[in-house]
This record gives structure tokens, C-alpha cells and sequence, in this order.
């Protein structure tokens, strides 16, 4: 074995600059692929962070139908007493549940006493709020964060706010039709500004869930939906189908079903962008594998034509085909090695570097974040094996032609 | 036991549509440690016949034994087995293996063909190339040695592993004159000291001489009947 791999190495260093090369393109490749993973990564999770963090949740539960027409946020489709207590019987039951909101969510008309617009809102609970989607207070332009939203305070998205030329402590008025038809007001102290998200939900009010109770003249504690937070985002589809079953299973006496449970994914448009960047990575990592193989199996067939005679001589003396087989499999292999240890250690070097350098970027509104790739070990390692894998492959049919060479053949050729 | 006995021995290659008849029908036998040479001019059958004693190229009819074996209906893997245990060869163009030192050059069928242990095999490499007289050129290259050196590291390399036999085709014609005398000397006393068979073709009638038995071949056929001609 030892004698294959000094064989092979020395034939690697006979041929210095072609070895540099096809290993240099391998090593790019590998650059490439990890690069692009732990950038397109980082630029996910923030992405996903921020949807979940500051707007969705992780899951949400709705009354079976809402989602469908959440456009027209129907107050005849929230979820009732009896409802909500099986929902969150449910929830504290779940060791994965971090924390869970309970929202109602409302249309209504935004008045400065001047103009009036329509505004959508999203009554919440704050400390619930909070605790579910702790990054939305970072979403505030103006006013004091701590405690988002007390009763008679509302917070006005941003586009609202600009539109209607609203500031800080300003007086307005939301007018609200409930379910019966009966119109309510009640004036609200504007607490903060809101910056807007993409997203469904992104460009809402907020206010407390009180005061959503009390301009709704609603006499039970009903919620349109319940949003909630995970310990952990990895275990989103095992919760999800958790719930799924539990309370997708429940029907009502009329035998349809009373809720549906959405994952984050299902709410937000993102989910396809990040959909799409995975697909991305997919393409990316397929070039890879054709830039392995294409190269590895265009050295090797040069290596085995050059040293037809050198075959034909060790087959001679009685080399057995397996070890000229292995010979030359054990040289694409090292090729490979080489230029994925490169590959590996540059592609490590840059993302230290990156997140030395604190590389920020704007993503759409947002300005200013900042970029933290990483990469897992799994991923160097699937990406290492696959590419080591793809070169002994490129090696194995000029090899193989090397291995079943004639030795008298071999040694006419000049 | 004869070293090498051939019956009737025939060799036809097919290029396209015509038979070309390599070597039509030969007897002989060849005595152990004996020093054999096959003469001829070019395209007479020396080639052909040296590789068929080596077990690279089976006849086409005919019976062949080397080293008491019948090695006409051998397959791929028993004739490199045949080969790694009982051969030795040396080339027209030395052939040695250009990454590999002059030691590792020896080493090799040590090595890669009979797995030698370590020590034993050092001995045996540094043995041999101090009976060519290139004791002390192990740690070089083949590029950095002439032409003639080249060879005698070659016949190291051939007697290395005890075999029986070494086949040398045209082992002088890359040489000059004096070098290749010394070449075929070299090898006689290879024979002297380890008592092998040595058989190599040539066209050149310098180096003719030295043999001690001669086969001329024409046209695929050996000339005044068996046995050959002895000098
Ligand atoms: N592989 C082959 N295919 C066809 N003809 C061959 C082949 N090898 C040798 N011959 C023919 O057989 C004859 C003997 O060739 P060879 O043994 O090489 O002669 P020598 O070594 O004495 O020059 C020549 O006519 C040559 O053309
Ligand atoms: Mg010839």
C-alpha cells in the first residue's frame, strides 16, 4: 500500500504544474461551494430570523378557514373559549414551546381628525408578544421600546405614519365595524413607529388586545390567531406534526375540523426565496461535481496515455493488474485530497475573515445588517467526501484501461 | 530439466485481412544456465518468440515449457503470476521507472511483485547492485545515469528476484559498441554468479560472438535444424 501511494505521489510531482492546476480548479470549486453555503446561509437564518422573530412565529394556529381569507381579517372565523383552552392545553404540554401569543387581528379605519385611511391591525397581549416574537420591539423607529404597547396606545406602521403625517404622542382614531355590524370608535395615543416588513403582516398597527376587546364590543375572549415561539427552530416539523395531530384531528359536532396549524414557511412569501437559494446551492454543488469529474478524468487519461510504456513495463515483470489499477485510482485520489484540503482551508480562512471584517449588507428596507457566515461541519465534510468520492470515480475508467493494458502493446508504443 | 523446450512452435498474427506467419513452426531446447542468443535479421521472429518464452504472448500452436511449466494455455493473472516468480527482463530501451530511484528501481519487483519483508529486501537490492557494479549510484535517478549504467541497473532489476530466467531483447541496440560488449559481459557473469539462464536477441553481429549458444532465425524459422549452432 505504502509503495502505491509513494508511486503515485511521485508521479503527482513528476507532472508539478498540471497537478497545481487540476488540483487549483478543484480548490476553487470547493472555495466556491462553502462559500456560497455559509453566505447564502447566514443570509437565510437572518432572513428567517427576522420573519419569525419580529412578525410570525415559529407556528401559528388558526380557526379551520381563517387563513384562506385572512385578507378580508374576518372577525366571524376567531377561535372561542373552549377553543383556545384546548390550544393551549395543548401547547403547554409541548417541551419545545418557548412561548405562544394570542392575537386579534382587525381591519379598521385610521383617522388624524383631518384624513382617514384604512389601517390593519394586530391586537396582542405585549408581554405574550414579546416573549413569542422578541425581535419586533427592535422594529420600532420612535418611541420607547420597553413593554411595546400599553392600553390606549397605539404603535402606526411606518408607511401610515409618513402618509398621514403622524408623530410621537399624537391623538388619533380608529373606527371599527364588529361582526354584527355595529361601528364603534376610540381615540389612541400614538407610542411608537413601526417599521414596515415584507410579508403578510408586515405593514400592521399594533395594539393592545384590550382595547382591540373593547372597540369590537366583543363579549367573549376570542383570538383570531395564536402565534408561537420554539426553543429551537430544528424542531419545527416535529412540533408542527405534533400539533397537526392533536388538534388538526379535532372536528367540531358538524364533523369538519376546528383548527389548522401553519409552520412559518406556509405564511411567508421568504420561504420561497430561501427555497430558491437552497436550489441555488444544489446547482452549484452539481458544477462542482462536473468540474471534479471532468478534470480528474482528463488528467488521468494523459497520465495513462504518457506513461503507456511504464505500464507495459511493470506489467511485464509481473505487476498485477489490481495494483496498476490501484495505482492510478490511489493517484486521482490524491489530486482530489489535495485540492479539497486547500479548498477546505481557504474557504475557513475567508469565512474567519469575513466575519472579522463585520461585512454588512441592505436587504430591502433594512440597512445595515450584518453578514455572520458560518459553516457546519457536516457540510465541509459532505462537500470533502463527495468531491474525494467524485475524483477516485474520474480515476476509476482510465485506470481501468491502464490495469487491462497489453503488456506487449504497451511496450511497442512510443 | 530443460529450461526452455519448445515443440513445433507457431506464432500467426492477423493484420487486416492477411496472416502474417511470425514464426513458423521451431524446435529447440535450451539447457539451464545456459547463455542464449537469438540472431536474426529485423522482422525475422526474434521478438515474437522472446515474448512468447516470456509468457507475453501465447503461441498460436505448438507446445511450450519453461522452467518445467506448459505455459501455452496460461490466462492474464497466471501469466503475470508466471511471470513476477520465474522472469526477469530486460528491455531495448532499459525501461527502468523514471520516479523511482536506482535502489527503488531495483527494489521494485521485490516490492510490488513478490512483497518482500523490509530488511531482507534492502539487503538483496544493495547485493545485486554492487554485482553490476553500481553499488553506490542507488540514491540516483535513471536520468542521471548513461546509458550503459541504465542497462546494468536494468539486469539488477531482472535477477533480483532470483528468477530463473532473464529474457533480453535487443538489450545492446541503444548502445555503443564497447558499452554494449561490456553489457552482454556483465551479463555472463551474472550467469557465472547466480547460475541463470540468460537468453537475448540481437541483430548485431558485434555482440554475436559472446553468446554461447546461437539460434539464427529467418523468417520465422531457425536455420541448420535443432539445437542451433554452437560456437
Ligand atoms: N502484433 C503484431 N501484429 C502483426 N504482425 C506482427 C505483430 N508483431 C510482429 N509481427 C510481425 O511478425 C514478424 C516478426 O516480427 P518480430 O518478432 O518483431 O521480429 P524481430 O524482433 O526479429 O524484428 C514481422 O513480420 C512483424 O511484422
Ligand atoms: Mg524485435
Amino acid at each position: 500500500m505504502f509503495n502505491i501511494f509513494k508511486l503515485a505521489l511521485r508521479n503527482l510531482r513528476r507532472y508539478m504544474r498540471r497537478t497545481l492546476l487540476t488540483s487549483s480548479l478543484i480548490t476553487l470549486g470547493i472555495v466556491a461551494v462553502l462559500l456560497f453555503v455559509s453566505i447564502s446561509g447566514s443570509f437565510k437564518s437572518m432572513m428567517v430570523g427576522q420573519i419569525t422573530d419580529s412578525m410570525l412565529g415559529h407556528l401559528q394556529v388558526h380557526r379551520k378557514g381563517y387563513l384562506a381569507s385572512i385578507d378580508n381579517l374576518p372577525l366571524d372565523r376567531n377561535l372561542k373559549g373552549k377553543q383556545i383552552k384546548v390550544v393551549e392545553e395543548a401547547l403547554e404540554k409541548d417541551k419545545n414551546v418557548a412561548a405562544y401569543s394570542m392575537r386579534i387581528k382587525l381591519g379598521a379605519m385610521f383617522s388624524n381628525y383631518t384624513e382617514t385611511t384604512n389601517i390593519r391591525l394586530n391586537a396582542v397581549n405585549p408581554e405574550q408578544e414579546l416573549k413569542t416574537v422578541p425581535m419586533l420591539a427592535e422594529r420600532m423607529i420612535e418611541g420607547k421600546k420597553e413593554g411595546l404597547v400599553a392600553k390606549g396606545e397605539i404603535l402606526v406602521p411606518e408607511l401610515i405614519a409618513k402618509g398621514m403625517d403622524v408623530k410621537l404622542n399624537d391623538s388619533i382614531v380608529l373606527v371599527a365595524t364588529n361582526k354584527d355590524g355595529s361601528v364603534n370608535g376610540q381615540p389612541f395615543v400614538v407610542r411608537g413607529i413601526l417599521e414596515g416588513i415584507s410579508g403578510p403582516g408586515g405593514r400592521d398597527g399594533i395594539i393592545h388586545i384590550d382595547d382591540a376587546r373593547a372597540l369590537l364590543r366583543m363579549e367573549d375572549k376570542e383570538v383570531s390567531e395564536i402565534a408561537i415561539r420554539l426553543k429551537k427552530i430544528q424542531s419545527m416539523k416535529d412540533v408542527f406534526a405534533n400539533l397537526d395531530t392533536t388538534l388538526g384531528s379535532l372536528k367540531n359536532q358538524m364533523d369538519k375540523p376546528v383548527f389548522e396549524v401553519h409552520t412559518w414557511e406556509k405564511l411567508s412569501p421568504f420561504f420561497n426565496i430561501a427555497r430558491m437559494i437552497d436550489l441555488m446551492t444544489l446547482f452549484i454543488k452539481v458544477m462542482l461535481v462536473a468540474i471534479v469529474l471532468v478534470s480528474i478524468m482528463n488528467v488521468m487519461i494523459m497520465a495513462v496515455y504518457e506513461r503507456i510504456n511504464e505500464i507495459g513495463t511493470i506489467a511485464a515483470m509481473g505487476t498485477s493488474p489490481n495494483k496498476i489499477l490501484a495505482l492510478f485510482i490511489m493517484e486521482g485520489f490524491l489530486l482530489g485530497l489535495l485540492g479539497t484540503l486547500s479548498g477546505v482551508l481557504i474557504s475557513l480562512l475567508a469565512i474567519g475573515a469575513m466575519n472579522i471584517s463585520q461585512i454588512s449588507f441592505d436587504f430591502g428596507r433594512q440597512e445595515g445588517l450584518l453578514l455572520s457566515p458560518s459553516i457546519g461541519v457536516a457540510e465541509v465534510l459532505t462537500v470533502s467526501l463527495i468531491v474525494i468520492a467524485i475524483a477516485v470515480l474520474a480515476s476509476l475508467q482510465p485506470a481501468w484501461k491502464a490495469a487491462r493494458m497489453d503488456p506487449i502493446t504497451a511496450l511497442r508504443h512510443v | 530439466m530443460a529450461m526452455v523446450v519448445a515443440k513445433q512452435l507457431k506464432k500467426t498474427y492477423r493484420s487486416g485481412d492477411i496472416d502474417v506467419q511470425a514464426i513458423q513452426g521451431v524446435d529447440f531446447t535450451i539447457q539451464p544456465a545456459s547463455f542464449v542468443s537469438f540472431v536474426g535479421p529485423s522482422g525475422s521472429g526474434k521478438s515474437t518468440l522472446l515474448n512468447m518464452i516470456g509468457c507475453l504472448d501465447p503461441p498460436t500452436a505448438g507446445s511450450l515449457q519453461v522452467v518445467g511449466k506448459d505455459i501455452s494455455n496460461l490466462n492474464r493473472q497466471q501469466a503475470a503470476k508466471f511471470r513476477g516468480e520465474h522472469i526477469g527482463f530486460v528491455f531495448q530501451d532499459f525501461n527502468l521507472i523514471p520516479v523511482l530511484t536506482v535502489f527503488e528501481n531495483v527494489e521494485y519487483p521485490l516490492q510490488m511483485v513478490q512483497n518482500w519483508p523490509r530488511e531482507k529486501r534492502r539487503k538483496r537490492v544493495q547485493e545485486l547492485l554492487e554485482a553490476v557494479g553500481m553499488g553506490d549510484q542507488g540514491h540516483k535517478f535513471p536520468s542521471q545515469i548513461s546509458g550503459g549504467q541504465k542497462q546494468r541497473v536494468a539486469v539488477a532489476r531482472a535477477l533480483v528476484t532470483n528468477a530463473s530466467l532473464v529474457l533480453a531483447d535487443e538489450p545492446t541496440a541503444n548502445l555503443d559498441s564497447t558499452t554494449a560488449n561490456h553489457v552482454i559481459e556483465l551479463m555472463k557473469k551474472m550467469r557465472d554468479e547466480f547460475g541463470t539462464t540468460f537468453i537475448f536477441s540481437t541483430h548485431d553481429p558485434r555482440v554475436v560472438n559472446n553468446a554461447e549458444t546461437i539460434f539464427t532465425l529467418e523468417d520465422g524459422k531457425l536455420l541448420q535444424g535443432k539445437g542451433g549452432n554452437h560456437v
